[in-house]
Parts: C-alpha cells; structure tokens; sequence
C-alpha cells in the first residue's frame, strides 16, 4: 500500500508558556515577544501520519500557510519524517479567518490532487477554534472524523479509528479519503532524527534562497542577470538533492481574490482587550463574617459567579 | 398556506446528549430569547435523531423557543457529520435565519464549522456572551444596525475578542457550556413543532460504528469555571468534606494539590498544576494549599483566585486576588452561608 499523507500545520505564538520576558509592564501580552512554535496538536497529526507510514507504507507531505518564516515549522517536520513540505504564502493570504484559510488549504490540497487522509492537529493554541479541520473537509469533499486518537486498522481504501467525543468513545470504521483531526492525547509525537537534522538543517524555501543570495551579494556589484543566474543554480542543487521547501503563492494556487486574505473573511475583529495576566495586588480580606459577606458580595456583582 | 414560521429568526441546535436535551442548548434557547426579543424575531431550533423527538418539546418551548423543526431517521441514531450537515444546512436554507447556535460541544464544533464553510459565511468559536450592537464601518461609511456581537476568549485566554459578521449570513456562532445563565422555564408555554420534510436518499451515511461506549460524567476541570481546591493543609479526608460542601454549593468542581491527593483526601483525576490539569477557571479557591511552583504553574491563569491558609507567608497568596489568613474550617462555612443569603 503507498498512501498519500497530507498534514495541515501551523506556527503559533507559544500562548501557553507566556514568559515573565513576554509580559508587558501593564500585565498585558507582548505577543510579538512570544516564540513561534508548531502547533503542539499539528505535531500529533504528524506523528500520526509517520506511524501510519511506518505501519501502511506511503509518504506525508506537511503543509503550513503562513508568513515566510512558518517556514521553520517545515525544516522541523522534516527534521521529525516528513517527506515533503509546501510553504503557502503570500502577503494576499494576510488577515484570513478560518474560512478564508480553509479556502486557500483545501486549494493546496487540491493542487496535490491524489491522496488518501488529511490530518491536522484539533486545533491551535492561538485561536483554539477546531474549525479549519471541518472547514477544509467541507471544502475537499471529503469525510471528517474529528478527536481522532488512534488508527485502529487501514485496508482496501477503509480506515477504522477510535475518537472521543466528550462523553462518548467510539470505533468507526469509514472510507477514504478522509480528513482527521487529532487530539494531544492521541500520541507523544517523536523528538528530531540526528542524520535528518543534518541533513534537512540545509532545506530553504524559495524565499530564502533569494534573501540569502541577495544579503551574500554586496548591491550594484553583482547584476540583476547574475543574481538571477545564482539563485536559479542554488534553486537546482537544493532541488536535486531534494532539499527544496516548495512555496505556493496565490497565483500557483488560482486562488479567487474574493475569497483570500481580509476580502475572503466573514468575521471582522471589532474590538480587542486584553485580560491583565497575574494578579498584582492582593486584597486582604478578614477573617470574619463581615470580611467574608463582602467578599461574596463583590463577586456575585462582579458576575464571578456566572 | 403560509409559512408557520417567520424567516430572520434566531436559529438554535439542539444537541441530545444521552435521551436528554443538552443543558447548552437550553442555555441558548434562552440566549436566543434575550436577541430574539431585542430584533423582534421568532426563536427556532431544529432537533436531528433517530425518533420520538417531539418528547422533547415542551422542555425547549418552556425557555423560549416559538418553532421546533423535527428530522427522524432510523440512520440518525448516531451524529454523523455528513448527514447532520446535510440537513442542518437544508433547515438552514430553507428558514433563512439571521443568527445561527450551536453548543462549544464536540458536536458542535464538528458540525458548525463544516456548515458555515457550506454556506460560506462566517463562524465564530466558543463564544462566552452574545450581544446585539452596531458597527460602523469608517472606511465604508456604511452603518450595520442590529449585528451580533460575537465574544470570545482569544490567544490562549490572554485577550477577549469581539467578532462580528457584518455582510455574511447567516451568523453563526458556538457559545461554551456554562456561559449562559438558564432563565426558568415557563411550563406550558406554546410552540410549534414542525416535522421538516426532507429526503435522505442521496446523503451519504459512510460511518459504521463498530463500537460506542458513553462513559460516566467524567470531572473535567478545564470546562469548570470555578474550582474549590483543597491541599495538605486541610488535615483530613473528613474536612476536605468540606471543600466538596464548597464547591457544591457554589457550582463548581472539586480540585485537589498534589499533596492533598498524597495525601489520600481525593483521587488524582482532581490533581491540579503541572503534573495534573493545568486549569483556567473564572474563580479558584485555593484552600490550604501552600502554593508550590508546579501547582501555581497550573492554575495561576484562573480569572480569580481566592486563597485562605493560616501561613501569612505561603506563596499562593503572591498570585491571588482575595487572600484569607486564618482557619478554613471556619472560613468555608462562611462562605457557604453568605453564598446562600445573597444569591
């Protein structure tokens, strides 16, 4: 059996380990000073495809879209088994909501064409909204099984899984092709290979390629035709030695412009505000029934009570 | 024969969670009373299974809702994303609301997505209020009148967002379990029930359920909005009785620190901190628990934190908002009594 793989990622600010360094002098979030990382449940879906690959056969191909440096995320999906990595990106995309992004993914995944099983972490730690995954499945056409925690079997275009629904587990064996969402649960995704992060340290996208042959060459003394030249060369050798990052933009995609970026989103932001983090003061309150009774009833006011 | 229902309503659905009406979709029955009378529009709700549905009517007409469609199947026993969506997106069409509900559920956040990208319009996740405004847009120079505000948690629970949709419709959102408070019932109230006529011939049912076990309400301290938490310094497995006595009375969960479940008091699932739940609930009241790192680690992101411990000194209260220095054999008990004098 050779299956086609496909997994959906996404680099997120580390909204979960919010450092002392990240926070702001009003207890707020600087959020351009948290680290980018792989979605921590995207991870579970890769690792769900390796081990299917490892089970089943087939290869997995990683895709993230996302600004030029999501590209991060892929090296370390390569680093982690994948065998391949799409970068869609493209300044259009920007200000997407989860149905503009599931328009240009399922796009993406179109482009690929033959495969057998999406998968894609539940949700992300930045929106925690679990909607791409159904989104993208509508999109594609495809079946979802969402909550997924374990392939139980794969044969003759079938799959059996375990998921958990709240209250309720289940066992259901359904067709390919699919698309699944994974849960943290599911699995304890494996750390980088040594070799493949030698190896994949070197993999670039096409934007890095020209930004460092660009930064290598002093401006006005090398030509726009050598330039040019030299990045089409680096181009080929990462290629052939299969180390070139593919970068989709919205052009390679066909995307409609009516459905991408803020234009494709439905939902605006109207307003923001930020939760202050920790508490900075603590309010001493007696312990006597006079210090208790307005304790209790300053959180009924405050609505602390639901 | 004209219609029996208004379109531009408030559309809710109603998730059967084990032969019951999901508590969630009673709470947005009556969330969508509260928009419903603010626009002057009808609240319906579409009910989706396998038979004998209409049993739940009374209940979901007595919080508020005019019109109940009504789809039974023998193949709807389960949820199943493919048909559900299918006929929820049929109801959809064909009543033309202008705000559609769904429960933060598992289901829900199955089914709402799959259906908004159908109908290409927009979603907003786990919402913990809703409300009717305004918005105008600057840019435009156009006014949207009578829009939902859509208000959520975003970024990991560090920002509250106010979403809008405010050229797409319907708009849809999923609202977490619990926001909403429930207003009573008013029995006898009057609805309609209207069996929707739908064909399932061409609908796909390509799950087959091997196996289905529904396990027994299992504690779950990350939906919990507020936990009373006991640690080792509650003494004994008798008076951590009343940290039960505590949470009960104020409808919250029961967490434990890690010395506490040592300790014997109470079993692991209750452990909060890093190596039990790391928990963010409105309110977390810390009772006689020292504070140690991986503990706080767990629980420093809860939107209150009440601390009572007989050590002035103990670290808890550096992240707590109310800090209580004395007994909490006596502290909790009045707790309890002014908790249920004032509410």
């Amino acid at each position: 059996m050779s299956l086609n793989l496909i997994v959906l990622a996404k680099q997120v600010p580390d909204t979960h380990n919010v450092t002392a360094e990240a926070m702001k002098a009003d207890g707020t979030v600087n959020r351009g000073a948290l680290p980018a990382i792989f979605n921590p449940e995207d991870l579970n879906a890769l690792e769900m495809a390796l081990t299917i690959k490892e089970q089943y056969g087939g290869s997995v191909t990683v895709m993230t879209m996302g600004p030029p440096r999501a590209s991060d995320i892929l090296r370390e999906a390569l680093y982690r088994g994948a065998d391949h990595c799409v970068l869609i990106t493209d300044r259009a995309f920007a200000g997407a909501d989860t149905l503009a992004t599931s328009y240009v993914l399922s796009l993406a995944i179109r482009k690929i064409g033959d495969y057998d099983l999406v998968l894609c972490g539940r949700q992300a730690i930045d929106g925690d909204t679990a909607q791409i995954g159904p989104q993208v499945a509508e999109k594609i056409g495809v079946n979802q099984i969402t909550y997924v925690e374990k392939v139980e079997d794969l044969e003759n275009g079938e799959i059996t899984l375990s998921r958990v629904l709240g209250r309720v587990t289940e066992k259901i064996r359904t067709k390919l092709p699919l698309l699944v969402t994974v849960t943290s649960s599911a699995n304890r995704p494996r750390c980088f290979g040594a070799k493949r992060l030698m190896k994949y340290k070197k993999a670039r996208t096409s934007f890095e390629i020209k930004q460092e042959i660009e930064s290598s060459s002093p401006t006005g003394r090398y030509g726009i035709e050598i330039l040019e030249e030299e990045i089409a060369k680096k181009h080929a050798e990462l290629k052939n030695k299969g180390l070139l990052i593919e970068t989709w933009t919205a052009n390679d995609l066909n995307a409609d412009p009516e459905c991408i970026g803020l234009t494709g989103s439905p939902t605006k932001v109207k307003k923001v505000k930020s939760i202050v983090f920790a508490a900075t003061e603590t309010k001493k309150i007696e312990p006597t029934k006079e210090g208790i009774n307005s304790l209790i009833h300053e959180l009924i006011e405050e609505r602390t009570f639901g | 024969m004209g219609k029996q229902y208004k379109s531009d309503g408030v559309l809710v659905y109603i998730e059967i969670d084990h032969d019951e009406v999901a508590e969630v979709s009673l709470e947005l029955i009556c969330k969508a009373r509260e928009l419903a009378d603010q626009l002057g529009v009808d609240v319906q709700a579409v009910i989706v299974g396998k038979s004998n549905l209409s049993q739940f009517a009374e209940q979901i007409f007595s919080y508020g809702c005019d019109v109940l469609h009504v789809i039974e199947d023998e193949r709807l026993k389960f949820y199943e994303t493919l048909p559900y969506t299918f006929i929820v997106s049929e109801v959809i069409k064909q009543t033309a609301p202008q705000i559609v509900l769904f429960g933060a559920t598992p289901v829900g956040r199955d089914l709402a997505p799959r259906i908004a990208s159908k109908l290409k319009t927009g979603l907003t996740a786990d919402c913990t209020d809703l409300k009717i405004g305004d918005h105008e847009n600057k840019k435009l120079k156009k006014t949207y009148k009578n829009i939902l505000y859509q208000i959520r948690p975003a970024f990991g629970g560090n920002i509250i967002a106010t979403i809008i949709t405010p050229e797409h419709r319907p708009q849809m959102a999923t609202v977490r379990e619990g926001v909403i408070k429930l207003t009573p019932p008013q029995k006898n109230r009057a609805g309609v029930i209207l069996p929707f006529n739908i064909s399932l011939d061409g609908v796909d049912f390509v799950n087959t359920y091997l196996e289905r076990t529904v396990s027994e309400k299992k504690i779950n301290l990350k939906a919990a909005d507020i936990i009373v938490s006991g640690g080792g310094g509650v003494g004994s497995k008798e008076n951590f009785q009343l940290i039960h006595d505590l949470a009960e009375t104020l409808g919250g969960l029961v967490g434990a620190s890690r010395a506490a479940v040592d300790s014997g008091y109470i079993g692991r699932e209750h452990q909060v901190g890093q190596t039990g739940t790391t928990v963010r609930p409105k309110l977390y009241i810390a009772c006689g628990i020292s504070g140690a790192i991986q503990h706080r680690a767990g629980m420093d992101q809860s939107g209150k934190i009440i601390a009572i411990n007989t050590d002035p000194n103990a670290p808890i209260f550096q992240i707590a908002h109310y800090g209580i220095v004395g007994d909490l054999r006596e502290i909790i008990p009045m707790m309890i009594k002014a908790y249920k004098t004032k509410v």
